[in-house]
C-alpha cells in the first residue's frame, strides 16, 4: 500500500511549525519519474522528538573499534558508556589463542567526581599500566566520552606517553558523545584513527595470495562475516582483514596489501575505503552479501574485477551448488511470507541491504530509512560534491592521505579500471533510493511519533528496526524483526543467512500466540443462545 | 571464557574491569517510568538516552519511551538551555504527557546547566508538570539515580495539606521489578492498609498485550497520590541505598515519619516489613499471610539438605544483595564472596554484621567489579553464583550453577513478572536455587549414583 501526499501532510500537520518544516525535508515519497530525489540527512536531531539515534562514542567504540578482538578497548569516562557497549552488539569473534580475545571484557576508567574536578589523565595512565600488566594485549584503544572533552583531558598525549612506555600501539579516539549529530561522527573518527595508526603498520609488502581481499564495514553480527568467509574461501579468495568483525590488530596492520577492498557497510567505512585507494591504490567494490541475488551479484562482480577465467568458473560452480542446496529449504518459508509488506528502518546500511532479501521471500518494503546515513547513502555517491558540511559536522576532522611513496601501486591497469567502472560498482555506491519502488516512503531519522503514524497508515506485516522500537508494533499485534542484532539469531548474510532469515521471519508470522491477542469474550456477543418459539 | 582473568590479584586503582554497576540516569529513567503518564527526559547528548532505553527494554522486553535534549557540540560548550526548552515544547505538543521528569547526564552536569532556571523559563502548558533530578553519572551508580529521581518526586510533588496525617503508608519500593512492586502492594493490601507506592512501574513495564500500543500504560503512581504522600502517617523505605534518602526528604518536608527497612527478600526481611506495618497501624497479620509464611518455613525445613553448607558468591545492587545474603544465611548457606558495584554507604559493615552473627568468613566489597569477584572465585571456589546476566560468563568459565537475580537480566524472559520479595518471592528464590544446584548434581552424578528422589 502506498502513501499519498495528503496523508503525509496530515502526519506532519501535528507538529509545531518549526518541527514540521524540518521533518518535511527528511521524508520522501519515492517517485522515479522525478529522478534523483533530494533528501535531508545527517543534520542535528530535534530535541524531544524521541529519536532512535545514538552518539559518536557508540559509532566509534561500539561499532568500529569494539569488534577488534586482540585489542583492549578502554573507555575513558563514567561507567555507563563502557557498560552499555559491553557485549550488546553481537560482533562475534574467536581467536586461536583465547588469551588474545578480550571481547568479553569491559574496561573503564570509571570516572568519579574528583576526576571531573581534577582531571582524569593520571587515572587513565594508571589503567593503561594495569591493562598492560594483566592482559598484555596487542594494542589498546582509548575512547573518550562526553565529559572528557569538557574537562580538557589530553588523551592523545596520555596515549603517546603510554605507547612509549609500553612499546605497544596505544591509540586515542576523541569520540565524545556530543560530536557530530549521531553515531556517524564516531565512524569517521574511528576510521581516521585506524588509517593513521594501524593500517600499514605491518611489514608485508606483497599480498600472501593472488586473490587477496579485505572485507570492509562488516562486523560479524551473529556470524555474518564467517558465512561470507566460507563462501569466498570456497571460491578461492584469501581474506587479509575484516574491518572489523572478528578482526584483529595483527591482520589490520597488513590491510594495505589486499588487491581489492569489499565494502559492505558504506556509511561506516567508506572513509577508509577511499583513503586506501588514495594511499595504496587499492580500489573498492560495493558489495552486498545480504540476500541471495545480491550475494551472487557481488561474487560475480568480484570475479569480473580479477578477470580470471578459473575464478569466474569457480564462482559459478559455487553459486550453482549453493542455490541448489538452499532453494528447497527456502520454499516452505516463501509460502508463508508471500505477499506481505515490511518496514525496514535500520542504522546506516541495512535499511537498503535487507530489502532485496525481503523481496526474495515475497515481502515488499513499503517504508525504509536510516538513523544516521548521509545523503550519499540515500541518493548515491554522485551527490557528494553537493554536500556542504554544516556547523555540527565541520569539527569532525577529515584525514587527508597522499599516495604512499613505497607501497602505492595500481592493482589493475587504469584503462581496465575505467572499463570495469561501467559494469560494476567500483569505488561507487548508488544509494538506497534507486532501489525503492514508486510510492514507498523514505524516512531519515524516524522518530517515535512517525513510527506510530506510519504503522497506523501502512499496516505493515512486519516491522524491522531495533530493540528500542521492537515491542511497540508487538503491542499492536504486528511481528517485528530486529535488524541490528537479528533477535539473537544469525548469520543472516550469504546463502545460509538467507535461510536463517527466512526461517526467523516466517516463524514470527505463524506463532499461534497472535491468535490470542484479543480475548474470546471480546470477540463474540455477551450472551449466546437461540430464541425458542413460544408454544 | 574469560581466559585472560588471572587468579593472582593485583591492587588496581585505574578504574573498573567488568563493572557491577552502571550509571545514574538509567535508574532515574526507571523511576520516572513509575509515574503515571510521565515521559522521562534525558538532558544530555542522545547516546545516553538511547543506551538507557535499550538496556531497560532488554531487561523488561517492553517499550521504554524517553526523550533527549540531543546536545550537539555547540550546546556542550555554551549550555543546553535552548535544547531543553525546545525539547519541553516539542514533547508536550507531540507526545502530550501529564508530566516530564528530567534527569541529567555527565555532560550537562559537567557543564553545570542550571535546570531549575531553565525549567522556569520553559513553555509548560497549563495543568502540565515538569520535574527534575540531578543525576551525574560520575557519582554513585544507577541506584543513586533511582534514589535521586524519587527524591525529586518528593521535592516537586509531595505536599502536607491535611490537618491530620491520614491512615495510609507510603512505600518507596527501591530499584526492584514491577512484579516485586505488585507483591509488596498485595502484602500491604492484605494487611488492610491503604498505601501509596512511588515510583510504581507495575502496569507500565509489565503491561499486557492488547493489540493496541499505549504510550502511557495504565500503571504508574498517579501524581495526585504522590502529592498526597505528604499527608501519610508513615513512609517505609525499602532499601537504604535506593529508597532511604527520598523517605527522609519527605520526613523533613512534610513531617511524614520515615522508616528504612531491608528490601523484603527472604523470611526475616518480610517478617520485618509486616511487623512494621502491624506495629504502626495496629492491624493483625491475616491468616492468608501466616499460611504463606508457614508454607515457606515448611519448604525451608523439608529441603534444607539441598542448601545447607553450600558456598555462594553473590553480586548486584546493594539493597538486593544485603537482603538476599540474610536469606542465604537463614538457609544455612555460606555466602563467601559478596560484592556490589555501587560505592559507599553501609554495605560492607551491614554485610559484615550479618556474617559475623552467622560465623561465616567472607570477601565483602562495595564499589567492586566482576573482574575482582571472578578472581576471588578462582582462589576460593563456590557451589553457586547469584547475580545479574553478566555473571553468566563467570559461571561458564568456572562451571558454577548460576541463579539470575537483580538488574539487568537480559538473557531470559519472564523474570520481571514474578516476584522475589515476600514469602512467595522467597519460595521462588528457593526453587531457582534448588533447581540450579540439583540440576548440577544430576548432571555430575555417575550413572549408579543418579537419584530418583532427592
Amino acid at each position: 500500500m502506498a502513501l499519498n501526499p495528503k496523508d503525509l501532510e496530515e502526519i506532519l500537520g501535528q507538529y509545531p511549525a518549526k518541527v514540521k518544516r524540518n521533518r518535511k525535508k527528511h521524508i520522501l515519497i519515492r517517485d522515479s519519474a522525478r529522478g534523483r530525489q533530494e533528501i535531508e540527512a545527517n543534520t542535528r536531531t530535534i530535541p524531544g522528538i524521541i529519536t532512535n539515534r545514538g552518539c559518536a562514542f557508540a559509532g566509534c567504540k561500539g561499532v568500529v573499534l569494539g569488534p577488534l578482538k586482540d585489542v583492549v578497548h578502554i573507555v575513558h569516562g563514567p561507567i555507563g558508556c563502557a557498560y552499555y557497549s559491553w557485549l550488546t552488539r553481537r560482533n562475534k569473534a574467536k581467536a586461536a589463542d583465547p588469551k588474545k580475545n578480550f571481547l568479553a571484557y569491559c574496561v573503564s576508567t570509571d570516572l568519579q567526581e574528583s576526576d571531573i574536578v581534577f582531571g582524569g589523565e593520571k587515572k587513565l595512565a594508571r589503567l593503561i599500566d594495569e591493562v598492560v600488566e594483566i592482559f598484555q594485549p596487542n594494542a589498546i584503544t582509548i575512547s573518550a566520552t562526553c565529559p572528557v572533552g569538557l574537562i580538557g583531558d589530553d588523551i592523545q598525549m596520555v596515549a603517546k606517553k603510554a605507547q612509549e612506555k609500553h612499546g605497544i600501539s596505544i591509540i586515542a579516539f576523541s569520540c565524545e558523545g556530543y560530536r557530530g549529530v549521531s553515531q556517524s561522527a564516531g565512524h569517521h573518527i574511528a576510521n581516521n584513527g585506524l588509517m593513521e595508526h594501524v593500517i600499514g603498520l605491518g611489514d608485508r609488502e606483497e599480498p600472501p595470495h593472488e586473490y587477496t581481499v579485505n572485507i570492509l564495514g562488516e562486523y560479524n553480527i551473529g556470524g555474518d562475516s564467517w558465512e561470507v568467509h566460507r563462501i569466498l574461501h570456497e571460491i578461492g579468495y584469501h581474506v587479509q582483514a575484516v574491518m572489523t568483525g572478528d578482526g584483529s590488530f595483527v591482520d589490520l596492520k597488513d590491510a594495505h596489501v589486499a588487491r581489492l577492498n569489499l565494502v559492505q557497510c558504506h556509511r561506516s567505512i567508506n572513509y577508509i575505503a577511499d583513503m586506501l585507494e588514495k594511499k595504496y591504490g587499492t580500489p573498492w567494490l560495493k558489495v552486498n552479501f545480504i540476500g541471495i541475488r545480491a550475494t551472487c551479484e557481488s561474487l560475480r562482480h568480484m570475479a569480473l574485477y580479477f578477470g580470471d577465467e578459473k575464478l569466474m568458473r569457480r564462482t559459478e560452480q559455487v553459486i550453482a551448488r549453493e542455490l541448489a542446496r538452499i532453494e528447497p529449504l527456502l520454499e516452505p518459508y516463501r509460502k508463508i511470507c508471500q505477499g506481505k509488506t515490511a518496514f525496514c528502518f535500520v542504522g546506516g546500511s541495512r535499511g537498503h541491504h535487507y530489502q532485496g532479501l525481503y523481496e526474495e521471500l515475497g515481502i515488499k518494503t513499503v517504508l525504509a530509512g536510516y538513523e544516521f546515513a548521509h545523503r550519499d547513502d540515500y541518493e548515491g555517491r554522485d551527490v557528494l560534491p553537493e554536500i556542504k558540511p554544516d556547523a555540527d559536522s565541520k569539527n569532525i576532522p577529515d584525514l587527508h592521505v597522499l599516495p604512499d611513496e613505497r607501497r602505492y601501486r595500481l592493482k589493475i591497469p587504469r584503462e581496465r579500471m575505467e572499463e570495469l567502472k561501467g559494469k560494476i560498482p567500483l569505488s561507487y555506491y548508488k544509494g538506497m533510493n534507486a532501489d525503492m519502488a514508486d510510492g514507498s516512503i523514505i524516512v531519515d531519522d524516524l522518530n517515535h511519533y512517525e513510527t506510530e503514524e506510519f504503522i497506523r497508515l501502512l499496516r505493515p506485516d512486519i516491522f524491522s528496526s531495533g530493540i528500542k522500537d521492537k515491542y511497540i508494533p508487538h503491542k499492536m499485534g504486528i511481528p517485528s524483526k530486529q535488524l541490528h542484532n537479528y533477535d539473537y539469531s544469525g548469520p543472516y548474510a550469504g546463502f545460509n543467512g538467507a535461510v536463517n532469515f527466512a526461517r526467523d521471519v516466517a516463524m514470527s508470522f505463524v506463532i499461534p500466540a497472535w491468535n490470542y491477542v484479543v480475548p474470546p469474550w471480546r470477540q463474540g456477543p455477551l450472551l449466546e443462545g437461540v430464541v425458542e418459539e413460544a408454544k | 571464557m574469560l581466559d585472560c582473568t588471572p587468579a593472582n590479584i593485583v591492587q588496581r586503582s585505574g578504574g573498573a574491569i567488568n563493572p557491577a554497576k552502571t550509571c545514574q540516569p538509567i535508574g532515574a529513567m526507571y523511576a520516572a517510568l513509575g509515574i503515571h503518564r510521565c515521559l522521562p527526559h534525558s538532558h544530555g547528548s542522545q547516546g545516553c538516552c538511547a543506551y538507557h532505553r535499550s538496556h531497560l527494554t532488554r531487561h523488561f522486553r517492553e517499550p521504554v519511551l524517553a526523550a533527549s535534549s540531543s546536545f550537539t557540540e555547540g550546546a556542550s560548550i555554551f549550555g543546553g538551555a535552548a535544547n531543553l526548552k525546545t525539547a519541553i515544547k516539542n514533547v508536550f505538543t507531540i507526545y502530550n504527557p501529564d508530566i516530564i521528569a528530567i534527569h541529567t547526564t555527565c555532560l550537562s552536569e559537567t557543564i553545570g546547566d542550571d535546570l531549575p532556571t531553565i525549567i522556569k523559563g520553559a513553555e509548560i502548558p497549563p495543568g502540565k508538570l515538569v520535574i527534575h533530578a540531578n543525576t551525574p553519572s560520575y557519582q554513585g551508580s544507577h541506584i543513586t539515580g533511582f534514589s535521586n529521581m524519587t527524591r525529586a518526586m518528593v521535592s516537586y510533588l509531595a505536599e502536607a495539606t491535611a490537618a491530620q496525617k491520614k491512615e495510609q503508608v507510603n512505600i518507596i519500593p527501591g530499584f526492584v521489578n514491577p512484579a516485586d512492586m505488585r507483591e509488596i502492594k498485595r502484602l500491604t493490601g492484605l494487611m488492610g492498609i491503604r498505601s501509596i507506592m512511588f515510583p510504581d512501574t507495575a502496569g507500565v513495564l509489565d503491561a499486557p498485550m492488547t493489540g493496541k500500543f499505549e504510550m502511557y500504560p495504565a500503571g504508574g503512581a498517579k501524581v495526585a497520590d504522590i502529592r498526597d504522600a505528604g499527608n501519610s502517617r508513615l513512609t517505609i523505605a525499602l532499601g537504604s541505598y535506593a529508597a532511604s534518602d527520598p523517605a527522609h526528604h519527605l520526613e523533613r518536608k512534610c513531617r511524614v515519619r520515615a522508616l528504612t527497612l531491608k528490601t523484603p527478600i527472604g523470611i526475616k526481611a518480610t517478617d520485618d516489613f509486616l511487623l512494621a506495618l502491624r506495629g504502626h497501624f495496629a492491624c493483625a497479620v491475616p491468616a492468608e499471610l501466616e499460611e504463606e509464611r508457614g508454607q515457606l518455613v515448611d519448604i525451608m525445613i523439608d529441603t534444607h539438605h539441598h542448601f545447607f553448607g553450600k558456598k555462594v558468591a553473590i553480586f548486584g545492587d546493594p539493597d538486593i544483595v544485603l537482603a538476599t545474603t540474610e536469606f542465604l544465611l537463614d538457609l544455612g548457606m555460606r555466602p563467601v564472596h559478596v560484592l556490589t558495584g555501587t560505592p559507599g554507604g553501609d554495605f560492607e559493615s551491614a554485610i559484615a554484621a550479618l556474617l559475623r552473627e552467622a560465623g561465616v568468613e567472607a570477601n565483602v566489597r562495595a564499589g567492586g567489579d566482576l573482574f575482582l569477584l571472578h578472581q576471588w572465585i578462582k582462589n576460593q571456589p563456590v557451589d553457586l553464583l547469584i547475580g545479574n546476566t553478566y555473571g553468566k560468563y563467570i559461571a561458564r568459565a568456572e562451571d558454577i550453577p548460576f541463579v539470575r537475580l537483580g538488574f539487568p537480566i537480559l538473557d531470559r524472559g519472564l523474570h520481571s513478572y514474578l516476584p522475589v520479595v515476600g514469602y512467595r518471592g522467597a519460595m521462588r528464590l528457593l526453587e531457582m536455587m534448588g533447581n540450579a544446584l540439583l540440576d548440577r548434581a544430576d548432571r555430575d552424578a555417575a550413572d549408579e549414583d543418579l537419584e530418583l528422589v532427592m
